[in-house]
């Protein structure tokens, strides 16, 4: 089992920062998810995933029974999703403006922010 | 009620301004009213906390009453009350300064709301007692400060923000797993806690990990050498009043992470780290300072002088003594002053001037004469020309690392001064000795609102500088509570530190 966890989390990982390593934006977004599910598991793991006893308190007592499943990583994990979420889906509609306005992706053809022209061109146009 | 909670409401403060605005979407004129209460309860909150904090020590607050290593804490020790005070100032004269920046165009989509949502990230991020919950702030931070930096819909913009958001996710993911390792080992994520049970766990390799990669995280947030490219790609398109807010306080964040780590869960001192750092603030201060040499746009050289800047800080924390953290504490606070303060500064050059390239500009001296003598003030500060607060903060810096047996440090960071000083000059002879090479068709007066926001902190800068006594006397204290966190732990784990690491512990 740990080793299914690791390599799960290794190919994740690979496959992220490959996709990071790319010159196209939707690539590295792509990249950016991965990683973070990979991110995720990690989390998920150092929690220790050993037992499947629900993590609930039973009656009549008032506290976790040791064999109980750690509940925090799923709480974590929970609030890792729901920001990654909103941070992709950010990403992604900034490359969609991106493209509209700018009209490419790739990163060679993006440099509009340090492109830093002659002196001699009149009034600046680009800010 | 609202003395206990004082830690609460440099938080609270500017989320309910957020909420508020975003909910008056159509009505400009409510949304920069509630902005304007907003900004200045925020500033008060922050100095309250302030008081508070100098009078009774350290501030603990638990989150729904659940005791220390089980709920969230909020922390406010001396440093973190004093990011957070700054951080009241700074809203205070970017609000101020975005009174005459600020266009119709960029309150409709959403500038007020933005605005104090990224104020409450950072205070989120100063204030907070549990690393899972940095990371949530540091998220906080990072979407709104998206927002804001691309909220001109420009091309330029579009592509600056597009490299700021890869590498910053990138680092709040790094951050994450090592987040998750930290947890893995210590079984905690309450840092007062981690603080007492991870020196019981011994050294590991996962601890190792764990620690580089928060270095790796916190260092591309903060700028440090080999990881600050994104920095200087994009601060520049932002609008002036957002590049002077990020320049003076997203940046430091990351530095305020690292001190906070890198005293309070692990140590410098004969971990190994010493030697990186070194190294990283070295090379972070000569690219930095290097970079900002060729350029020619206003905005850009201050940029690479965040990443130069941002060296002396690491420098503190490379040395690690008592007073070289004590130094870097009291960068921080100058540097966070004097930068917003060059950032709007060079948003009122490009007001008279009508640009921001300082091969086009020129004879500002003649006709603004106040703005001249208003950036003489931060630029000498920056280049630390006594008596003005940078000399005081980087002699405290050099100074220390002397005495800790790094004098190479001492040296780099002496070169780069004179380099800074360089930079400087350079800004005075073009925009404002030189006689214009045209005369621009879109060169205005500066309105009182910039100059008015420029002097204020100039007037922080200068009353740093010639009242050194007391801020050099609280950046110690604070250094010492850094050295010695036991304050800090028995304020958070209250008096049976013994019980802490019981929070789910991980059965092996």
């Amino acid at each position: 089992m740990n080793l299914i966890y690791a390599l799960a989390i290794a190919l994740l990982t690979g496959c992220g920062v490959h996709m990071l390593l790319s010159r196209h934006v939707v690539r590295i977004i792509l990249g950016v998810s991965l990683l973070s599910a990979a991110v995720n598991l990690v989390i998920f793991y150092s929690g220790r995933i050993s037992s499947t006893v629900p993590p609930v308190i039973e009656p009549g007592s008032s506290a976790l029974s040791e064999a109980a499943a750690n509940p925090l990583p799923q709480a974590l994990i929970l609030t890792a999703i729901v920001i990654g979420f909103a941070l992709i889906a950010f990403a992604a509609a900034l490359a969609l403006q991106a493209q509209r306005s700018i009209g490419t992706l790739d990163n060679a053809g993006l440099d509009v922010a340090e492109s830093l022209g002659t002196p001699f061109d009149g009034p600046e146009k680009r800010r | 009620m609202l003395l206990a909670q004082a830690v609460l409401w440099p938080v609270a403060i500017p989320l309910a301004t957020a909420a508020l605005a975003a909910c008056c979407w159509q009505r400009l004129a409510a949304q920069r009213a509630i902005s304007a209460a907003g900004v200045l309860l925020m500033f008060a909150a922050t100095l309250l906390l302030l008081w508070q904090v100098r009078a009774e020590g350290v501030q603990a607050v638990q989150f729904g009453g659940w005791a220390a290593p089980f709920g969230v804490s909020f922390v406010a020790d001396r440093f973190s009350a004093a990011m957070a005070a700054i951080t009241g100032l700074m809203a205070f004269a970017t609000w101020l300064f975005g009174q005459a920046d600020i266009r119709r165009r960029e309150e409709r989509a959403g500038f007020h709301p933005l605005f104090h949502g990224m104020l409450a990230g950072v205070n989120g991020a100063f204030l907070t007692g549990d690393i899972f919950n940095l990371y949530v702030w540091f998220e906080v931070m990072l979407i709104t400060a998206m927002g804001l930096l691309v909220i001109g819909r420009t091309r330029a913009q579009l592509d600056g923000v597009l490299k700021y958001a890869v590498l910053n996710l990138f680092s709040t993911l790094i951050f994450l797993m090592a987040v998750a390792l930290l947890y893995g080992v210590a079984g905690t994520l309450n840092m007062a806690d981690l603080a007492v049970v991870l020196p019981q766990a011994g050294p590991s390799l996962t601890l190792t990990i764990s620690a580089l990669l928060l270095l790796c995280g916190f260092g591309i947030k903060a700028g440090y050498f080999p990881l600050f490219f994104w920095l200087p790609a994009s601060y520049h398109t932002a609008s002036i009043t957002v590049a002077a807010i990020f320049a003076g306080l997203l940046t430091k964040v990351g530095v305020y992470a690292c001190f906070r780590v890198f005293t309070l869960i692990f140590t410098v001192e004969g971990s190994g780290l010493r030697e990186i750092l070194a190294v990283m603030a070295a090379c972070t201060m000569l690219f930095g300072v290097f970079g900002a040499a060729v350029q020619w746009d206003v905005r850009r050289i201050l940029s690479f002088h965040i990443v130069s800047q941002i060296g002396y800080m690491l420098l503190g924390l490379a040395v690690a003594t008592p007073a070289a953290l004590a130094g870097g504490i009291f960068y921080i606070i100058h540097h966070i002053v004097v930068k917003a303060n060059l950032f709007l500064l060079a948003g009122a050059i490009h007001r008279a001037s009508g640009t921001f390239d300082l091969r086009q500009s020129g004879g500002l001296m003649r006709r603004s004469p106040l703005l001249a003598a208003l950036f003489l003030v931060p630029a000498l500060s920056l280049g630390g020309i006594p008596p003005l607060s940078g000399f005081w903060a980087k002699f405290m810096v050099i100074d220390a690392s002397f005495r800790g047996g790094q004098g190479w440090l001492a040296a780099v960071a002496l070169v780069t001064g004179i380099l800074t000083l360089y930079s400087m000059t350079k800004i005075w002879m073009e925009a404002f000795w030189k006689d214009p090479l045209m005369p621009r068709p879109t060169a205005r007066a500066v309105p009182a609102p910039m100059l008015a926001a420029i002097a204020l902190l100039a007037a922080v800068t200068v009353a740093i500088g010639l009242q050194a006594e007391p801020f050099v006397a609280y950046a110690q204290s604070a250094a010492q509570a850094l050295v010695d966190p036991s304050d800090y732990i028995a304020a958070v784990l209250g008096a049976v530190p013994a019980e802490g690491g019981a929070m789910a512990e991980p059965r092996p």
